[in-house]
């Protein structure tokens, strides 16, 4: 075999694009993920939309329940599924080969979260697709500051995930990301609004990832409004488990 | 330390801490304290040694892969602590544990690895190469473990680097695959690769390396080529180049007091069995059997053997149990 000299590494972009492409084909072949990503979400709001868990919040069920469904679909693929997977690589090694490969640590990273954004993409055609059929007719002053918000809740649910999947075993990753998916969803804002939750709750959950995302998607949509406070604690929540993630990430 | 033609990587006085550690009531732990070392283009370089020597820390702190403590490391001119693409570009690398993919195919995947290069390597040549066409169907954790090498070594070569860390390349290989991995090993060499690898089989660094350095407990214990080290320790003799270990049994208790060369003992290892190392001639042969004769003595078992890496690497670190 001829060894040529003068080996060098693809455009950064085009690095990142390719493992972006080649996570998300990851990612949407394996089952349990799209269980996690497309059949629940879809199941829940079925389910919200013919019980009257959510009566009297807004005008119609299906309009109050996809706001939480998007939030769901959003901890779905950046939380729990892209924690496990990333938990997984790491235990066999393969974010130490990459990472030697030009595509290295913060490429990696990137195409991380491109593919988050990539499956979320397709998430919320499907949810939307599902939902319009259903009555859903969210306020039009709404959409762009719902995706915005949409797109930030994933990017604080992606650092956590990493957070989680970089300093604990492969296997706690997945309880831990399955657990909290279970529990947030249920009782963190996400699907069942605030003022559906005990009195309790209702003071701790809007400060939480979930409670914050879930309020700030059914402001936007339902009202055409935007939530300073749901961006605000979205946002720290990004920089604070990003910069812990940075600091405790183990490579192996 | 010896300086190659045209050195691919340098070492020098590496020191690498881990830790803190719960074991070592929250103290941190030095795997590395000092290990130098160099390697060419175009060369074979093996670090030996033990389990836990610390010879991956040494190729991963050179891979750029752990953050070193102290020391300096030079690959390919630049620092692989700080280096970007440019470099990783030029540098291939195995790892012990392969890190692939379970859930990959082995043509997408080396395909998805060859798209991080401009120019990789032909993927049809290398997969025909290394036999990798046989389970290209198969996802990668139900491939066997010498089927798994082969796609690392293949997933390593894609970029057509300038140098190859391979770290235990043998390990989990059965003897057809491995004959296939060193042939191609050697080609590489050949054609002006610096290899760089890691093993604690002995048998692989007397086959490929025509450099080794010998690790023991974090820093170098011995180094130069096999020849070399085979007559680590050996008396300056006409004979040094065939230095062989001499087994027989025999009664116990005999005196072999100047039967061989001054420079060559006997010792009675276990009662009845004598074992002799060292530069043996001819006439120490006839002299050893002639007094057998003299003395009415038939061995009951004689058996003779070059000095392998093994009993050097055994001399030089110790034959207790750590």
């Amino acid at each position: 075999m001829t060894t040529a000299t003068g080996s060098a590494p693809a455009p950064l972009l085009r690095r990142i694009l390719l493992q972006g492409k080649y996570e998300a084909a990851t990612m949407l072949r394996n089952g349990e993920q799209l269980i996690l990503a497309v059949v629940l979400p879809l199941l829940a709001l079925i389910g919200l939309t013919v019980t009257p868990l959510l009566d009297g919040l807004g005008d119609s069920r299906v309009n109050v329940a996809v706001p939480g469904i998007l939030a769901l679909c959003a901890m779905s693929t950046a939380f729990t599924g892209q924690g496990i997977a990333t938990g997984f690589d790491r235990r066999y090694g393969v974010l130490r080969f990459l990472s030697t490969t030009p595509l290295g640590r913060a490429g990696l990273i990137a195409g991380k979260i491109l593919a988050v954004l990539a499956v979320l993409v397709i998430q919320v055609v499907i949810v939307a697709a599902v939902a319009f059929p259903l009555g859903w007719r969210p306020d039009p002053l709404g959409a762009l500051p719902g995706l915005c918000m949409l797109v930030l809740g994933a990017a604080a649910f992606t650092a956590l995930g990493l957070l989680v999947a970089g300093t604990v075993r492969p296997e706690a990753t997945l309880a831990i990301t399955n657990l909290l998916w279970i529990l947030l969803g249920a009782l963190g804002g996400i699907v069942i609004p605030m003022q559906r939750l005990p009195e309790l709750a209702q003071n701790t959950v809007h400060l939480l990832p979930s409670g914050s995302l879930g309020e700030g998607l059914r402001d936007a949509f339902l009202h055409g409004a935007v939530n300073g406070n749901a961006v605000l604690v979205l946002l720290m929540w990004t920089v604070l488990a990003g910069a812990a993630a940075i600091r405790w990430f183990k490579w192996n | 330390m010896r300086s190659p033609k045209s050195p691919v990587l340098t070492i020098d006085g590496l020191i690498k801490d881990v830790g803190p550690l719960p074991t070592l009531d929250g103290k941190m732990l030095r795997v590395v304290s000092d290990v130098s070392l160099v390697a060419g283009r175009g060369e074979v370089t093996a670090l030996l040694g033990a389990n836990g020597a610390g010879k991956t820390t040494t190729i991963e702190c050179a891979q750029g892969l752990q953050k070193r403590t102290g020391g300096a490391i030079t690959l390919l001119g630049a620092d692989p602590g700080t280096a970007g693409a440019e470099l990783r570009a030029r540098v291939g690398v195995m790892l012990q544990d392969g890190g692939l993919p379970p859930s990959a195919r082995p043509i997408p995947l080396l395909r998805h690895i060859a798209g991080m290069y401009r120019n990789p390597r032909p993927l049809d040549e290398l997969v025909q190469r290394l036999g990798i066409d046989s389970f290209s169907r198969t996802n990668v954790r139900r491939l066997s473990g010498g089927q798994k090498q082969r796609l690392a070594l293949a997933a390593a070569l894609i970029g057509n680097p300038e140098v190859l860390f391979l770290d235990e390349p043998s390990a989990g290989l059965d003897p057809q695959s491995r004959q296939l991995v060193f042939e191609l090993i050697s080609e590489l060499r050949d054609s002006g690769m610096g290899i760089i690898l890691t093993t604690h089989l002995m048998d692989d660094a007397q086959r490929l390396a025509d450099y080794v350095y010998i690790i023991d407990a974090g820093r170098n214990v011995a180094e130069g080529t096999v020849a070399q080290l085979l007559q680590h320790n050996m008396p300056e003799t006409p004979h040094r180049d065939h230095v062989r270990t001499l087994h027989f049994e025999a009664l116990p208790g005999l005196d072999f007091t100047g039967v061989l060369a001054a420079e060559i003992e006997i010792r009675e290892t276990r009662s009845g069995s004598y074992t002799a190392t060292g530069a043996l001639t001819p006439e120490d042969l006839a002299a050893l059997t002639a007094w057998w004769a003299h003395h009415g003595i038939m061995p009951g078992s004689l058996s003779m053997e070059a000095r392998s890496l093994e009993d050097v690497f055994l001399d030089i670190s110790g034959r207790e149990i750590r």
